[in-house]
């Protein structure tokens, strides 16, 4: 039924595959930060998909998150590879305000949790062997609580880097530090710090700079996409204890990020820009992962990741290397386009704001139609299913692969580390499940946890 | 150098000499038999290259041209050790030493490159800019076919060719950091020679702009570049910018951190201009525009070249800051990567980098030297 709808709506496109979409604009610039989840970008640009739509695009590397979401908002990037808190963060105005949207998920998975040799060979003790001697994956937080107590007996911070307060890492790593009884800490209307009551100390770094800021010693662990985790094991600098995909089952991780007002500007650009993304995901999917090795080939040049190829095809060729030659196969830890990767769920957005409520960055309590609502306002499914119809309609997508019917929310899941059940329709319902994080009612004031009056 | 002061060449001759090539061969005459006429046209040509390179800066030539001249040969090989052997060996030294020590140290990038190392990422680099170039004539080839297709389709379609999207090469870099760097130096000049001329011309007004001269002249450019990219974000608000921000940010700054030598060392030669020549001036009643232009700045002309050489390596210092910290797509841009692409052929490229840098900026210092020198009538 709703495929018809959409055939009506697209009328022309429809009767006539062959069509070229009128763009708005031709040229266009898009920004990215070094990590191997641009890969899409760097696939459609290389393969030519984004050629084959009449679009000449220039990719652009950002110093770090916060730039490239000022640029897109002051139109200097046309769009751009963003955290999936990003659009979000920004429509609700927790950090910069402006609304920004997504219609297009870019990967699901591909973090880490990486911790310096100091740390890992304190907690070493507390994680249990297997018979080869090997630690038992998922390590829980529990096994670093000891060392983050130690810590602070001798009067030191315990201090772990995230790449930026509204990121999918932020949130991963306080889910799981608090489910092994860590408070990550809270933020305030007036402290953003987001240190407020932290057993550790979280702070945002640049994630290219996270081998050399360990290395330093300024912080004692990170959480981080790759390359930066596998980089840490060849440089020796550190072990990866924890991947995202052990903490939430296939969490939706980047997006692809325009403000409203470009889309709307632009909508024929915006979905020739999409449909040439699309075609990238079912690449770098296809087969079974057959055509990861050229791209990490291909993302090891200098100009996009950049790093070299062995540590870049460790985590793209469906492996992940825990400790110095201690490589485990794990052929969902980068998730392009199968389990409907691409698709933006409303479910996905609702599950970053509750986040964003349990830890303070939302300082009061919504109602659960405010999180589907605020979901609705930046996660984008019509557009990209717009995208999805006319590439089955030009044959280069398989109708199967899309969720055309889809409410926008995936089903209930108990995929997470401590096994909670999460339900997109009922967010504040979720938030009562968690022993550390704001409860309904409940806002920081002056350093502390107080019920709202 | 002190060569080629010691020399003593008439300015005049050189001055019409520098367009000519500097070039030995077309004095060699093809036929032996007339072997007087072409001696004298050699050594005259000798004499002219000669001029030219101590002019130039390349000064450490010279004992060799003096040779070919029939100088006295033993005093011309001292000189030639002093100037040329003793630094080669230096450099020899330097590359060995270099070369032992780097292997000995390991960073987490893996270990420091030695000359070897960083001469092979040299070759991948220009290897990289060619392989570019043949993806940019690709990339014209099928933008090519798509719109006479399309223009088959609807001759009325859009058929605007649209430039190349892909990476700028390190040779584009190096390009537009020179582009970077002079557009702030001529600013900076045109603000500073004006600037420097009223100071040295009234001592009322260098009475009043010292103190601030002094105050900015030492601040670095990372303290400017936040300020700079602001008020540019703030003022310079169009659609379709004809310079990218982030090239106005560095030039800019470079502008900033390089005003100040070229200030001080105007003011310095218009206030030492001989007091005679002014009261003749006076006498004559000549108008303030001749006197500016016939007497003032002729005679402060040296010291305004000397301002400006410092001041353009004082803007090629600060340009690789600015463009590391505005990510304006230059060299300093390309250190920045690099560290950030934190692979094993990194150290290598910013020791490239770094080589490249050096080698500009004494390139950029002997071109201000040979106008310096140029401008400097009659007064060495």
């Amino acid at each position: 039924m709703r495929t018809l709808v959409m055939m009506a709506m697209l009328g022309l496109a429809a009767g006539a595959p062959a069509a070229e979409l009128k763009l708005e604009k031709e040229q266009i610039r898009l920004g990215f930060i070094k990590l191997t989840d641009m890969a899409p970008l760097a696939i459609a640009y290389e393969k030519g998909y984004f050629e084959d739509e009449g679009l000449y695009v220039t990719l652009e590397p950002q110093a770090n998150w916060k730039v490239i979401l000022d640029r897109v908002i002051t139109g200097e990037l046309d769009g751009a590879h963003m955290l999936a808190g990003q659009p979000l963060g920004a429509t609700i105005g927790f950090g910069t305000k402006a609304d920004v949207i997504t219609a297009y998920s870019m990967d699901l998975n591909g973090n880490a949790t990486t911790v310096s040799n100091e740390v890992w060979n304190a907690m070493k003790a507390n994680v249990p062997a297997d018979a080869k001697g090997l630690p038992v994956h998922p390590i829980k937080a529990e096994a670093l609580k000891p060392v983050v107590d130690s810590f602070r007996a001798a009067g030191k911070p315990f201090k772990m880097a995230m790449v930026f307060p509204v990121s999918t890492h932020n949130y991963e790593l306080r889910y799981w530090l608090a489910a092994g009884g860590l408070n990550p800490g809270f933020y305030s209307a007036s402290d953003v710090s987001g240190q407020i009551k932290a057993d550790v100390l979280l702070s945002v770094t640049p994630p290219p700079q996270m081998p050399a800021t360990l290395e330093a010693g300024t912080i004692n662990g990170y959480c981080v996409g790759e390359p930066w985790n596998q980089q840490a094991i060849m440089k020796g600098v550190g072990v990866p204890i924890v991947t995202d995909l052990e903490i939430w089952k296939n969490n939706p991780e980047k997006v692809f990020g325009v403000t409203k007002a470009w889309a709307e500007k632009n909508p024929n650009t915006h979905l020739a820009i999409i449909k040439a993304l699309m075609r990238a995901g079912m690449w770098l999917d296809a087969n079974n992962g057959a055509n990861r090795k050229e791209a990490a080939q291909i993302l090891s040049r200098a100009e996009y990741v950049g790093a070299d190829y062995r540590v870049i095809a460790n985590s793209m060729t469906g492996t992940f290397e825990y400790g110095r030659g201690d490589k485990r196969s794990m052929p969902d830890f980068n998730v392009f386009f199968r389990y409907n990767a691409t698709y933006p769920f409303y479910s996905d957005a609702v599950w970053f704001l509750t986040q964003m409520r349990r830890w303070g960055q939302i300082p009061d309590s919504k109602s659960d139609e405010w999180f589907r609502d605020t979901a609705k306002q930046v996660y984008r499914p019509d557009i990209y299913l717009k995208a999805a119809q006319l590439l089955v309609d030009e044959g280069k997508a398989k109708r199967e692969d899309f969720p055309w019917n889809s409410d926008g929310y995936r089903p209930p899941s108990k995929e997470f580390i401590d096994g909670i059940e999460y339900d997109g329709r009922k967010p504040n319902a979720y938030l009562t499940q968690f022993k550390i994080g704001l409860q309904n009612g409940q806002k920081v004031e002056g350093g502390n946890v107080v019920a709202a009056r | 150098m002190s060569s080629q002061r010691a020399e003593g060449l008439s300015m005049k001759t050189s001055h019409a000499v520098v367009p000519t090539p500097p070039a030995e061969t077309p004095a060699t005459p093809p036929e032996r038999p007339a072997a007087k006429p072409p001696t004298a046209r050699r050594k005259a040509s000798l004499e002219r290259l000669h001029s030219v390179l101590g002019m130039v800066g390349l000064g450490f030539f010279n004992p060799l041209i003096r040779m070919a001249r029939g100088e006295n040969p033993r005093a011309q090989l001292t000189e030639l050790w002093k100037a040329l052997g003793a630094p080669l060996i230096a450099i020899a030294i330097f590359l060995f030493a270099w070369s032992r020590l780097s292997a000995g140290i390991e960073t987490s990038l893996g270990q420091i490159p030695g000359p070897a190392a960083v001469w092979q990422q040299a070759g991948a680099l220009w290897a990289d800019h060619k392989a570019e170039r043949l993806k940019e004539e690709e990339f014209y080839v099928r933008q090519e076919k798509r719109l006479t297709e399309r223009l088959a389709r609807d001759p009325k379609a859009d058929a605007t060719i649209r430039k190349y999207t892909g990476k700028p090469t390190y040779i584009d870099q190096i390009g537009t950091s020179l582009k970077t760097v002079f557009t702030g130096f001529l600013l900076a000049t045109l603000v500073a020679v004006p600037v420097g001329i009223l100071c040295g011309l009234s001592t009322s007004i260098n009475a009043a702009l010292n103190p601030l001269i002094q105050i900015f002249k030492p601040v670095s450019p990372l303290a400017w570049l936040p300020i700079v990219t602001m008020l540019v974000s703030a003022l310079y608000v169009s659609s379709d910018p004809l310079f990218p921000k982030s090239f106005l940010n560095s030039a800019i700054t470079v502008m900033l951190c390089s005003l100040w030598p070229t200030i001080i060392n105007t003011s310095l030669g218009v206030a030492s201009i001989d007091k005679d020549l002014l009261n003749v001036a006076k006498v004559l009643q000549l108008p303030w525009p001749v006197r500016l232009f016939k007497l003032v700045v002729p005679s402060s002309l040296p010291l305004i070249f000397t301002g400006l050489r410092l001041s353009l390596s004082v803007g090629w210092m600060v340009l690789i800051a600015a463009e590391m910290l505005a990510q304006n797509p230059g060299l300093g841009k390309f250190v920045w990567d690099e560290f950030q692409n934190g692979s094993s052929d990194s150290l290598g490229r910013i020791m490239v980098a770094v080589f490249t840098i050096g080698f500009i900026g004494f390139l950029l210092d002997r071109v201000m030297l040979t106008l310096q020198n140029l401008f400097s009538f009659g007064r060495r």
